[in-house]
């Protein structure tokens, strides 16, 4: 045990999700060591965040305001819808550059074990957005296990009876890869999900 | 395939220890507690990705030390050079290298060093609960297609999440309950989707072991009785198409369709009631059961058979197993020792554990194993100096 300030910093720091108490330990001395500047450019950062961020009025998706920046685009495209779990997916989406439509983050996916029903997460919201939105696709975008799937197929059921497209992001073999270098699993799944050669249109990509 | 060289560092009753095996049979000879099982069981977990003694992997390690490592070095039936290493511990993941590249699933190492295993305890295939005949058409699967166990630790998470739905569901109002029933559906639907996969499975695999299993019987036992396998769907019986499996959306239509009879039952006992992790595999000797009816010998000769059925099961696809053999000749009579021995003879390689080496009627290799200051040696003694066998 430390005196008080310190072991109080490392305590904080233990509670952070993949931090151990070795590595708190090793994060605490690193901040005692640093000048007051850096140390309180972090602080301040923790605290903006608090502050400042907050999770969008439409979408819920990480603002800072009250739309976020996807929400607020005024270039994107209003008739398609792409429901992901995390904001972090709305970032990876986005690093690809190609979807130019809106986002729903739902805030997880259905999951007895951890006490998250539908209730829990933002799918009411989606059905609101769908009754006042031209929404014409929608895409679920929900990870590829097991609740994942589970998200995605209540998802489609809430949906069932309503005028719009419903899609499913595709599971497959990695671009740019070797065959022999796909795990086993990823590559019998591309093998269900295999797709015909001839007569294959393009998709359009919005 | 076979075994060219084996590693072990800290576990169980190893500190370090290498080996070089040679084609054809290798004897392990030592008295009891020298570590014969524990060289057998590390190659195992290396395989399968389990004991065959523990469920987990902390009991694999050496006391006192923290990881346990295996390393195997491989040569295939194209005569490629592999290397699968492993590093177990309590609490950790396990690390595993396939030549060495660390893969980022375990379920992508099944399969890169194959054996088949026959144990004593193998016996409660054949006598024990349901659930140890539906591990050894788990593991037989596992090894044959990895995407096997892939869709067999999904199905377990569907099944755990409707479990827990089920349990929350009966403390609730009945307007509650309505509302939880719409998510139930979903992983009722999610149950089916893996379920499916696993039945349609274990089906094929007990109609790929019925022949061979009965052969191996007819080779082994006294009265050269006819054997029958069958696999039991709590769902109900399949659709048989004169030994073709049954088409998927078939065995989803059972399952469904069961499911939907004991919905009541499993809202009031809050469990999954139907689905493969209740179904059996029915083995019989003549027109009777195996199990309860079976005599020592059979119930011996018929978990033997269905071992080197799943040689040939395994065999049919990919490389050809190792075959290891736990403690298993000081079990049987002289009769059915010649007869095992025989059987050996088609085998690639095989290691064999015994504590009496006159047990074993079998030429090749022998190892001594012994516990010197608390650890297990290994000791290969030089050809041409024979045991007294």
């Amino acid at each position: 045990m430390y005196e008080g300030a310190v072991q109080d910093l490392i305590d904080e720091l233990g509670r952070l999700p993949g931090v151990g108490p070795k590595s708190a330990q090793r994060i605490a001395f690193f901040l005692l060591q640093a000048d007051l500047v850096d140390a309180t450019r972090l602080a301040e950062a923790i605290t903006r965040v608090k502050q400042t961020v907050r999770f969008c009025s439409r979408c819920f998706n990480i603002a800072e305001a009250e739309q976020c920046r996807v929400c607020r685009d005024p270039r994107r495209d209003d008739t398609v819808l792409c429901v992901v779990e995390e904001a972090r997916d709305v970032v990876a989406i986005e690093r690809t550059r190609e979807y130019r439509g809106r986002y729903h983050v739902l805030g997880g996916a259905i999951s007895p074990i951890d006490g998250i029903g539908p209730d829990e997460l933002h799918i009411t919201e989606l059905l609101h957005r769908l009754d006042r939105e031209p929404v014409e696709e929608v895409i679920i975008a929900t990870n590829p296990n097991v609740e994942g799937e589970a998200t995605a197929s209540f998802l489609s059921r809430q949906l069932d009876g309503r005028a719009v497209r419903v899609t499913r992001l595709a599971s497959g073999l990695p671009v740019g890869g070797d065959l022999d270098y796909a795990d086993e699993v990823t590559l019998s799944r591309a093998f269900v999900g295999r797709q015909d050669l001839r007569g294959r249109g393009t998709r359009e990509v919005r | 395939m076979l075994l060219r060289r084996l590693g072990l560092t800290d576990v169980r009753s190893y500190d370090h220890a290498t080996l070089e095996f040679a084609p054809g049979v290798t004897v392990l000879i030592g008295p009891n507690a020298q570590g014969k099982t524990n060289l057998l069981e590390a190659i195992n977990r290396a395989a399968t990705g389990g004991s065959h003694r523990v469920a987990s992997d902390a009991p694999l390690v050496r006391l006192g030390a923290e990881v346990g490592a295996i390393r195997a070095e491989l040569e295939t039936d194209a005569s490629r050079r592999r290397t699968l290493e492993l590093e177990v511990g309590s609490g950790r993941r396990t690390r595993t290298r396939v030549d060495g590249q660390d893969v980022r699933r375990a379920a992508e190492a099944l399969g890169v060093l194959r054996v088949v295993l026959f144990a004593p305890e193998d016996v409660a295939i054949v006598r024990g609960d349901p659930g140890e005949r539906r591990r050894f058409l788990d593991d037989l699967l596992s090894q044959r297609r990895p995407a096997y166990a892939a869709a067999r630790a999904e199905y377990d998470r569907a099944l755990r999440q409707r479990n827990q739905l089920l349990k929350q569901a009966r403390g609730l109002s009945p307007r509650a309950r309505s509302a939880a029933s719409s998510t139930l559906e979903v992983w009722t639907e999610q149950l089916v989707t893996y379920g499916t996969q696993v039945v349609a499975a274990r089906v094929a695999a007990v109609r790929a072991l019925a022949a061979p299993t009965d052969r191996a019987y007819r080779d082994l036992a006294d009265r050269p009785e006819a054997i029958g396998l069958a696999y039991r769907c709590s769902a109900g019986p399949l659709p048989d198409d004169g030994g073709a499996v049954p088409a998927p959306a078939e065995v989803a239509a059972a399952l469904r369709g069961a499911l939907l009879e004991v919905e009541d039952d499993e809202r009031a006992r809050g469990m999954t009631l139907v689905g493969p992790h209740r179904d059996d595999l029915d083995l019989t000797i003549g027109a009777l059961p195996a199990r309860g009816y079976a005599s020592h010998g059979e119930v011996w000769s018929l978990a033997l058979a269905l071992k080197l059925a799943s040689y040939e099961v395994l065999a049919e696809v990919g490389d050809r197993p190792i075959v290891l053999l736990d403690d298993v000749f000081a079990e049987l009579d002289t009769t059915r020792r010649q007869r095992l021995a025989a059987a050996c003879a088609r085998f690639d390689q095989v290691l064999v554990t015994a504590a009496v080496e006159e047990d074993v009627p079998l030429t090749g290799a022998r190892v001594e194993v012994t516990v010197e200051d608390g650890v297990s040696r290994l000791r290969p003694r030089p050809a041409g100096e024979a045991g007294a066998a």
